[in-house]
């Protein structure tokens, strides 16, 4: 044992020889791996249930079948009357939503800047958020009208409150690190909380956003389905309860059906799309 | 005249129950293009006591100032290079990183900043991923792009908080190697902050030993360049310092 010795080995010769390295997937492997597509094949199946219990069912007053339900929907979409109450309801909860998130990002600067505006953010989201939008609906119209006022406000507070609680958790989550960073660079205030907070946390505000969007739509076609027509044109939840009164009830459904496919739409691709192009593209989320 | 003049700075912190005593009047000068490395076990209050130069903690007692100018919260001039991965913004690309700094505090126009910045990633070896986001990238490769970042800003003095801590063996070699050569081109001025004393040897010109509890100088070796890994000189040296820093605890328990 005189000394250690390296004996050197060629891996060329041994890999070649081992096989199969890589294989490429079959196509049936590769649509699989495609969460749009195993989505359809489920959507497919439910729709398949629908209408084959439609059929069984007969009874076009209580449960129509699917196809029904679509023949209604492309009548009354190429008559103009769901696009135009779609966009009546969209319109409405643009202004609401929009106005919910200015709202919610007063809040979480004011709470991030003090100690008071913390505890005040997180007093007030506390006692709230639990509070249904809906359950303020009457108060708002005693205090709106009828109208767009009393819509617009049960909206803010159904985005405020969510919107206002992601982002400011997800500021508070923002690692020491990524601060002491961005004031290194001589970053304070508004530019701080632009160049270094937002994007940190912008995982936690999407989620936010997402929620106070759900919030938000189920709670405008709930307050028109309770009082109705507001400046003339009464939006998609009008249109399913005009619709109930008058016993059309595949034209119900059709409502339904489109206040879903809005729903999913959002869902599925502008914030599917917004988050590939952040939060997965920084792989600070998977 | 020094770059960086502590003098007699004593820090300390509020935890929920008491206040903690970091460094007792700790006072060192640093040099342009010193490589200085404050070196001592944990509880010394080095990283401390670097944080405090990069302004983000305001002495009790003494005072530091940087070309004369006292030391008043954190600024570019003084740019800071964590142990941390997630230093990296991870929203940013590499180069998006690097210029980032440079279009924010030292407000270059888009067109300068991307050449500085794409000129201190070559320097580190970085312009295939350029484009990459961090998250695809090694830990060695993040404490690169933090370096070049910090390089390109042109700082009066880098600010390391043990930059390689958190690498594997071979790749803290290669990183220090290649601060070295960086150094030898461009000789900036560098306070470097570490536990391994083979580190310091390594990287520093000048080590200030801080003994703990609370953070005291207990010496300050010069020429530390001097040493070196062939006649054996290093490895003397390194036990010399061992047996500096470790010899008060062998008598007082």
């Amino acid at each position: 044992m005189a000394e250690a010795r390296i004996l050197l080995r060629d891996a060329t010769v041994a890999g070649s020889a081992a096989g199969e390295v890589e294989r490429k997937l079959t196509v049936l492997e590769l649509l699989w791996n495609d969460g749009f597509v195993r989505k359809t094949v489920i959507i497919l199946f439910l729709a398949a249930v629908w209408e084959a219990y439609g059929v069984y069912l007969d009874n076009p007053l209580l449960f129509p079948t699917l196809h029904d339900t679509i023949a209604t929907l492309y009548d009354r979409v190429k008559d103009g009357t769901i696009p135009m109450r779609a966009w009546t309801s969209l319109k409405v909860l643009f202004m609401g939503y929009s106005a919910g998130i200015v709202l919610a990002a007063i809040f979480t600067i004011l709470a991030i800047s003090t100690r008071i505006g913390t505890d005040f953010l997180e007093t007030v989201t506390a006692m709230f958020n639990p509070l249904p939008a809906i359950a303020l609906l009457p108060l708002a119209l005693i205090w709106f009208g009828l109208g767009n006022g009393s819509l617009v406000f049960v909206l803010i507070h159904s985005v405020l409150w969510p919107v206002a609680l992601n982002t400011h958790s997800g500021f508070k989550s923002v690692s020491n690190t990524l601060r002491m960073v961005g004031r290194n660079y001589g970053l304070r205030g508004l530019p701080y909380v632009a160049k270094i907070l937002i994007p940190a946390a912008f995982g936690s505000i999407l989620t936010g956003l997402k929620i106070g969007w759900a919030f938000a739509w189920r709670t405008l076609i709930a307050a028109e389905l309770v009082f109705g027509v507001s400046s003339g044109q009464g939006g998609l939840g009008w249109f399913i309860f005009e619709n109930r009164n008058l016993l059309d009830i595949p034209a119900v459904f059709a409502g339904l059906l489109t206040v879903v496919i809005i729903g999913l739409f959002v869902e599925n691709l502008i914030f599917r799309a917004i988050e590939r192009n952040t939060v997965q593209k920084w792989g600070t989320q998977s | 005249m020094a770059l960086l003049d502590v003098n007699g700075v004593t820090l300390r912190y509020k935890t929920s129950s008491a206040v903690v005593t970091a460094t007792e009047r700790v006072s060192f000068t640093v040099d342009k293009s010193d490589r200085f490395v404050l070196l001592g076990p944990s509880g010394c209050g080095k990283s401390t006591l670097l944080k405090a130069v990069g302004g983000y903690m305001t002495p009790s007692e003494g005072r530091m100032t940087i070309n004369d100018r006292e030391i008043h919260g954190p600024g570019a001039d003084r740019m800071m290079i964590f142990q941390e991965f997630d230093q990296l913004l991870p929203w940013k690309s590499v180069l998006a990183n690097v210029m980032f700094p440079l279009l924010t505090a030292r407000k270059l126009s888009r067109k300068d900043a991307e050449a500085k910045a794409r000129a201190y990633i070559e320097k580190v070896g970085l312009t295939r991923v350029v484009d990459a986001y961090p998250h695809t990238l090694s830990g060695g490769m993040k404490q690169r792009v933090a370096i070049a970042r910090g390089m390109a800003m042109e700082p009066d003095i880098l600010l390391m908080d043990e930059p390689f801590a958190a690498l594997d063996a071979l790749t803290r070699r290669t990183c220090q190697d290649e601060l070295l050569q960086l150094w030898s081109e461009t000789k900036f001025t560098v306070l470097f902050v570490t536990h391994s004393i083979a580190e310091a040897i390594r990287i520093g010109n000048r080590i200030l030993l801080l003994s703990p509890h609370p953070g005291r100088v207990k010496a300050e070796v010069v020429d530390v360049d001097k040493a070196s890994n062939e006649d054996g000189s290093a490895g003397r040296l390194e036990k010399e310092i061992h047996d500096l820093l470790f010899a008060g605890e062998a008598t007082a328990h």
